[in-house]
């Protein structure tokens, strides 16, 4: 017997949706917690179960909620509050102390001023709060990929219905033909958001035109890039919007298996997005005969084993089969023979998220946004050195200006602002001079860098450039599969270059040699691991090669990082006698009396830079 | 092996005994008996009939495995991008200290497996640090210690 609850007509969907609003904008105040990783790593569940509690005790009538992130992270725990018939307010860094204040404030009282964000987009009848879009971080955001997040329960199927969810794979299975689907995305201009920026309507086609009774498609969801975290993000907080693109995208393509390979490193995501494809399944929007159409289409969760490399798509292939993850030559492309020799097309979770929202608007609403040659929005992970952290979506276009400063407030602690890095291993630093560069796919790889899945990670002063590619070289070094030989040795003799300029042991002719190795392993390595790795070298030593010279000629870290090249001492004149440092200092290095002048014994001193975190008095200094 | 053959042929029941599976096999096995022992990597080979070097290809291959027991408690230093140029290094070298052990080494006592991730997925809260399931942000070298003490 089939479920009554399945949708086949529109009155169904209706219904659903209604049922959807009725839980989103209750006739009682709503408390959301957002509870995603980023959530509960700063104490989001304690802030759940007070409300619960509190709530429970004073017998109100309170709806309290889990939701996901709504991308400023350094606010969390975020609390979104809606009240009917006043508007709805966003909460931060709450805490368990500040849940009885809220409550009495829901009863007539004040809220804690301090706990007070914003109010939520579009209600302005809270006075006296700033809206959500006067704030510097949400003022210049368009949210596409990220238009749920932290705004519905990602576990309530109908909430996202509301949203409009399921209502483009409804469009597309009751009035668009496969090939319709697919103009409308290549019409929307929608770029692969994982890293290459290959055109995704293309991808398609070339997956729909191949002559097999049987393809599949993927979702890659094995966001390795360090320093991102938007498909973390996008399937805590809105795993639907990814599982509609993908059975919009099955059935444009003609599969009816599809895969999501998900980090190991997701526990939380990977929950999310299992309890989402059994609840669709639930409603008849997934497994056999979608929507009363007779479309079949079933996806499988597949956990990643912790390997960098299986993003890259042929390596996910052979991981998804159960074998190491080694990439294989391109062509053939896996739109042409993928798993088991099958055409299967790959989409990273971003991409898929955008899916449902082209076909619904219309593709042209997607296309004005954006530059000439990259369409629409993406979503940026504005982290390291920056006043506000958190996730971001922008048109594509907008200056790194206009992100890190007019979004992200300018560098973090009056710092003075270096550099900017983007794309992950795969992708390079950019300095100052360029920090009124438009960000999108071309322009980045002019520079020397890539769009890459879109981490943003901002560097001040205090971090050294030759480190930094050191530390990628590093990164890549471990991750290299090893299976061919450019990328394996050369990264391995370009870090040992590294190595040695970091310790004080470098010369100027390993400039030129770090340069042709750069070449070397750029033009003969086998996947894009190799081919980009040399980057995040060649754009330092193209932008910051005074550092490098530093590190060679004088011996100097100047950013004080290149433990060998550095010393610590403590400025007399600054020196207090507190003995914070000399509590604090492991090795025993540090003495001195009580409110007289402390020492540091260079002999004993292991450079564990405890005693520079902890002086209140900036009397520890690097040189 | 900490794991029973009754128990692995549940486990290989649930994935058909298939082959495209193993990846999946062996997390579920890593997960139960918190390491791949020689004794169940041979068992596994003669089920499936797959060469066990395929199995030692796939448990040192990928970084979820581990081929020795692990402690009770899996810290997780993140290593990513953010983390380091915030002093992630710095977080890990303090947990070595107060551990007495190395990154990848477990205390004789079991209590602790310390290794380095990249990445976790916080990068806007680094530096971060993983015990068992739960996430900790903003960490420093005084903060990660008092961490240690919440694990027992």
């Amino acid at each position: 017997m089939t479920s009554d609850k399945k949708i086949r007509t529109v009155a169904d969907l209706t219904g659903l949706k209604k049922l959807g609003e009725k839980s989103l904008c209750a006739e009682v105040p709503k408390v959301s917690i957002g509870t995603a990783t980023c959530g509960l790593a700063t104490g989001s569940a304690d802030v759940y179960e007070s409300f619960r509690q509190e709530v429970d005790s004073r017998g109100m009538e309170v709806i309290v909620a889990r939701t996901g992130c709504i991308g400023y992270c350094q606010m969390e725990p975020i609390v979104s509050l809606r009240i009917p018939g006043k508007g709805g307010l966003l909460l931060k860094k709450m805490t368990a102390r500040l849940v009885p204040p809220v409550l009495d404030a829901l009863r007539g009282g004040e809220f804690p001023r301090q706990a007070v964000l914003c109010t939520l987009n579009g209600d302005s009848a809270m006075d006296g709060f700033p809206s959500q879009q006067e704030l510097g971080f949400y003022r210049k955001q368009v949210k596409i990929a990220l238009r749920n997040c932290g705004l519905i329960d990602p576990e309530n199927l109908p909430e996202y219905v509301a949203t409009t969810g399921y209502h483009a794979l409804f469009k597309v299975i009751t009035s668009m033909k496969p090939a319709a689907v697919i103009s409308a995305i290549k019409q929307s201009g929608l770029r692969g958001r994982g890293g290459a920026g290959f055109p995704t309507g293309r991808k398609w086609e070339i997956t729909f035109s191949q002559p097999s009774e049987e393809k599949f498609i993927v979702c890659n969801a094995d966001e390795g890039d360090p320093g991102a975290y938007m498909d973390r993000s996008i399937l805590e907080g809105d795993p639907h919007a990814v599982l509609e693109g993908m059975i919009i995208g099955a059935y444009a393509m003609g599969a009816s298996q599809g895969f999501i390979y998900i980090r190991d490193e997701y526990p939380e995501a990977i929950r999310k997005f299992e309890k989402a494809a059994a609840d669709a399944a639930t409603y008849g929007l997934l497994g056999r005969d979608i929507l009363g159409s007779g479309f079949n289409f079933t996806v499988k969760v597949v956990r990643g084993g912790g390997a960098f490399v299986c993003g890259e798509e042929t390596a996910l292939l052979a991981s998804l089969n159960g074998l190491t993850g080694e990439p294989r030559q391109r062509p053939p492309f896996p739109a042409q023979k993928g798993l088991w020799g099958r055409p299967t097309n790959i989409n990273n979770v971003e991409t898929w998220a955008n899916v449902p929202r082209i076909i619904l608007d219309g593709p042209e609403k997607f296309s004005r946004l954006g530059t000439e040659s990259s369409k629409g929005t993406k979503v940026f992970s504005l982290v390291g050195k920056v006043a506000n952290t958190g996730l971001i979506e922008v048109p594509m276009g907008l200056t790194l200006r206009e992100i890190i400063f007019d979004i992200g407030g300018g560098v973090a602690g009056n710092k003075r602002f270096k550099a900017v890095q983007t794309g992950g291993p795969s992708g390079g630093c950019l300095p100052e001079d360029l920090i009124d560069l438009p960000v999108d796919y071309e322009q980045l790889t002019s520079a020397g860098t890539i769009m890459g899945s879109g981490g943003m990670i901002v560097m001040d002063e205090q971090t050294c450039m030759v480190d930094v590619a050191r530390y990628f070289l590093d990164f890549l070094k471990e991750e290299s599969c090893g299976k061919c030989t450019p990328c394996r040795e050369g990264i391995e003799q370009m870090l040992s270059i590294l190595n040695a300029i970091c310790e004080g042991r470098g010369n100027e002719k390993d400039l030129r040699l770090l340069e042709e190795l750069a070449q070397t392993v750029r033009d003969f390595s086998l996947c894009g691991l190799g081919q980009t790795a040399p980057n995040p070298v060649l754009t330092t030593l193209r932008y910051f090669k005074d550092e490098y010279l530093s590190h060679i000629r004088g011996h100097k870290c100047p950013a004080g990082v290149c433990k060998a090249l550095i010393t610590f001492t403590i400025d007399p004149e600054a020196c207090t006698g507190c003995a914070a440092c000399l509590k604090m200092c492991p090795s025993g290095a540090i003495s001195g009396e009580k409110k007289k002048v402390h020492v540091i014994d260079q002999t004993i001193c292991i450079k564990c830079n405890a005693c520079y975190e902890v002086c209140k008095f900036a009397a520890v200094q690097r040189i | 092996m900490d794991i029973t053959l009754e128990r692995l042929d549940e486990i290989l029941l649930e994935h058909d005994y298939d082959q495209c599976a193993l990846i999946a096999v062996l997390q579920q096995v890593q997960h139960e008996a918190g390491y791949l022992s020689a004794a169940v990597l041979v068992k596994l080979s003669e089920r499936l009939g797959v060469p066990a070097a395929r199995l030692q290809a796939l448990s040192t291959f990928y970084k979820c495995f581990s081929l020795v027991p692990t402690g009770r408690h899996k810290v997780a230093v993140c290593m990513g991008t953010a983390c380091h140029v915030r002093g992630g290094t710095q977080v890990l070298e303090a947990l070595e200290r107060e551990l007495r052990i190395k990154s990848g080494r477990t205390t004789p006592d079991r209590r602790f497996t310390l290794e380095s991730v990249r990445c976790l997925g916080c990068c806007s809260l680094a530096p971060v640090v993983r015990v068992g399931e739960k996430v900790y942000g903003s960490m420093d070298q005084r903060k990660v210690v008092r961490v240690l003490k919440e694990h027992q």
